[in-house]
């Protein structure tokens, strides 16, 4: 017989070990669909290494597909650590950066330390707002927030159409369904010369180490952590759970609008309806791989983004089909999923005699 | 209001009302009984994508229709497999090994689309369902009309509504999977397998959600495009607590849905120069958050949704 016991202290080994071990071993089952596209496998793995490391260029090119997936994961990882399961990062990205373009694009004209720091509060408050609304209908009517924030994607992509057609659109974008570009002092100022790379990076990284200093240091990191980890609990110690998860959502909400607000006003410089491949989907991976630990984050943000910006360069080169970046990153959640039962569970055999 | 009424009397808003609901129906049963089982299963947008791709891929490769259908359900039933293995004997997150199926089925389902055709710009169209004459109902006025126009896989899910009505409620399997997903512990004190109850209870639930990605490549168009699903999976989330988890309701909430997107697609036509398009392209999810929130207070879920369970552990 075999039973399923669970580990009595979490150790290092296991909380860092087993993320990496799952991005490596998601990695290495890359190469079966690589095989199955006939493609040389250790040739592709070259070209996606240097799709990466390969120069400066790439690297930043890294460096900047890695910024929305850090805010994005932030997002996922703060509300997650409440068990308030925010899947629409997605909608609230685009909710941050259609109130960028909104603010940016020539509503205010003022120097950039004005309009700038607007912009930000606009976009997060948009953020907010997508994420606050389910948080009210689950604390309100016990609407259960994963359907509502999935659905309010699709309902915001629509009202991002809309808007991209009327009130927002470019009157001398040639009929292009996409925003007027956002002022020359709207913008995230660049890091590197020549290089897409800007200073939403380095917001990111803020983000990350406030939310982590926060999350370990502050009364309300540890009412938030006692919500997620248990809910009757943290009730009976007189916590007003409601309100916690309602502050978990709003700046669960206001990181994934500022995902939108980097990419309009730091990378793109103008709105369309392709501005996120899914930004706030990965969001949560790269939140689960982290292990909802916000210095994490910006690593599995890091890696996350290499493998899509490699497996790019790797496709071009190689002619596979560059949906094996999705597959590698959903293959790593599935890994290290795996990994996280083993890290809290272990295997006992137990034999039916000699039992006292 | 004259023209709604007209719309709501004409032959072909029935029709489309009803193939409309035909995806919806499988993925509301198959989400059905997951959720009686006690195991939410958010695969499902992805199961509905591999469903969809996979049926359509068989056919195009020569395995027939039916053959197509069979592929769907063995993809679908796949990725059930791993969301029950990781869920039920790992007792992990629901939520999250969900959304990792969705996203896994999702990239799976169009990396092999595009690794089988790399360049092609509009996808090859294979000969999908035909509608099915029923003898006698197509005669019949009306009600004949609305039916001769439905294909063979809406008819499929229809008699799926009845079969999981019956498994459910008038066999001992069906008592076994509403007991394993209230209280596990008794089924476990019978002798029997919560494991295996609740592994094939997902397995087969992921089979039929497929069922609803293929009627949308096979039947309902003759081709797999990127993004066809379209949170049609999520909406079946929705739809079961609608349904408060019976199969009858399940079947009469999809219709209600069908019956509403086909309306606004008529409606769009009628007053599209008033009222913007977009207003009609998100009326099918905002129905749904609306129905979800009328229907969540009294809504009595599965006591034991969402609860891992393990042998020998009280």
């Amino acid at each position: 017989m075999i039973r399923i016991e669970p580990r009595n202290a979490n150790s290092a080994i296991f909380s860092y070990g087993v993320p990496i071990l799952s991005a490596f071993i998601a990695l290495i089952l890359a190469s079966i669909p690589l095989w199955f596209a006939g493609a040389p496998v250790l040739i592709s793995y070259v070209e996606m290494a240097k799709g990466v490391f390969g120069s400066k260029f790439a690297f930043s090119e890294m460096l900047t597909r890695a910024t929305p997936l850090m805010f994005t994961g932030l997002a996922a990882a703060l509300a997650f650590r409440a068990k308030l399961w925010n899947i629409g990062a997605e909608g609230q990205l685009y909710l941050g950066a259609m109130a960028a373009a909104a603010i940016g694009t020539g509503l205010i004209e003022a120097p950039a330390f004005i309009l700038l720091p607007l912009i930000i509060a606009f976009g997060c408050a948009a953020g907010s707002v997508g994420m606050v609304v389910p948080a009210l209908l689950k604390t309100r009517y016990g609407a259960d927030e994963v359907v509502t924030t999935l659905l309010l994607n699709f309902i915001i992509i629509i009202f991002l159409q809309y808007m991209l057609e009327g009130p927002l659109k470019d009157p001398m974008g040639l009929g292009w369904p996409q925003s007027s570009p956002i002022l020359d002092q709207g913008m995230l100022p660049p890091l590197m010369e020549r290089m897409r790379v800007h200073s939403g990076l380095v917001i990111a990284i803020v983000c990350a180490l406030i939310a982590q200093f926060m999350l370990a240091r502050s009364v309300w990191g540890f009412k938030l952590r006692a919500v997620g980890e248990n809910v009757f609990a943290a009730r009976h110690a007189g916590i007003k759970v409601n309100r916690t998860i309602l502050s978990a959502a709003l700046i669960s909400g206001a990181l994934a609008g500022m995902a939108g607000v980097s990419e309009v006003a730091g990378l793109k410089g103008y709105l369309t309806s392709d501005l996120s491949p899914g930004f706030g989907y990965v969001g949560i991976i790269v939140a689960m791989l982290a292990g909802l630990s916000p210095i994490g984050v910006v690593i599995s943000a890091l890696f996350i983004a290499s493998v899509f910006v490699g497996a790019d360069s790797m496709s071009r080169a190689m002619g596979v089909s560059s949906y094996l970046a999705d597959l590698v990153v959903s293959t790593s959640l599935l890994c290290v999923l795996i990994g996280g039962f083993f890290s809290r569970f272990k295997m006992v055999r137990t034999s039916l005699k000699g039992q006292n | 209001m004259v023209e709604i009424f007209q719309i709501l009397l004409s032959e072909s808003f029935w029709a489309a009302s009803l193939r409309i609901a035909t995806p919806l129906i499988f993925g509301v049963l198959g989400a059905l009984i997951c959720e009686k089982s006690g195991v939410l299963n958010l695969g499902i947008e992805g199961i509905f994508v591999a469903g969809a791709m996979s049926g359509w891929m068989a056919v195009w490769l020569g395995a027939g229709l039916w053959g197509g259908v069979l592929v769907a359900a063995l993809a679908g039933g796949f990725f059930g497999l791993i969301h029950a293995i990781l869920t039920v004997p790992l007792g992990l997150s629901q939520h999250v090994s969900g959304l990792g199926v969705t996203l896994f089925a999702t990239s799976v389902s169009y990396f092999s689309y595009r690794t089988a055709l790399p360049n092609v710009s509009s996808p090859p169209r294979i000969e999908p369902f035909r509608p099915l004459e029923i003898p006698i109902l197509s005669e019949l006025p009306f009600i004949g009309a609305v039916f001769s126009q439905q294909t063979a896989m809406t008819w499929l899910a229809l008699f799926m509504v009845g079969l999981v009505w019956y498994v459910m409620n008038r066999t001992g399997l069906g008592v076994a999977i509403k007991a394993v997903g209230d209280n596990p512990n008794s089924v476990d004190a019978q002798g029997l397998s919560v494991y295996g109850l609740r592994i094939g209870a997902i397995v087969a639930g992921s089979a039929l959600m497929a069922l609803g990605g293929a009627f949308l490549t096979m039947s309902a168009f003759d081709a797999f495009f990127f993004g066809m699903v379209n949170g049609r999976g999520w909406i079946c989330i929705a739809l079961v607590i609608f349904a408060s988890w019976k199969p009858g309701k399940a079947l009469l909430g999809a219709l209600l849905f069908g019956a509403f997107d086909a309306l606004q697609v008529r409606m769009q036509t009628e007053v599209g120069a008033i009222i913007p398009s977009q207003v009609f392209l998100a009326a099918p999810y905002i129905l749904s958050i609306v129905a979800l929130v009328i229907a969540a207070r009294r809504a009595e879920y599965p006591r034991a949704l969402l609860t891992p369970w393990f042998k020998g552990q009280r």
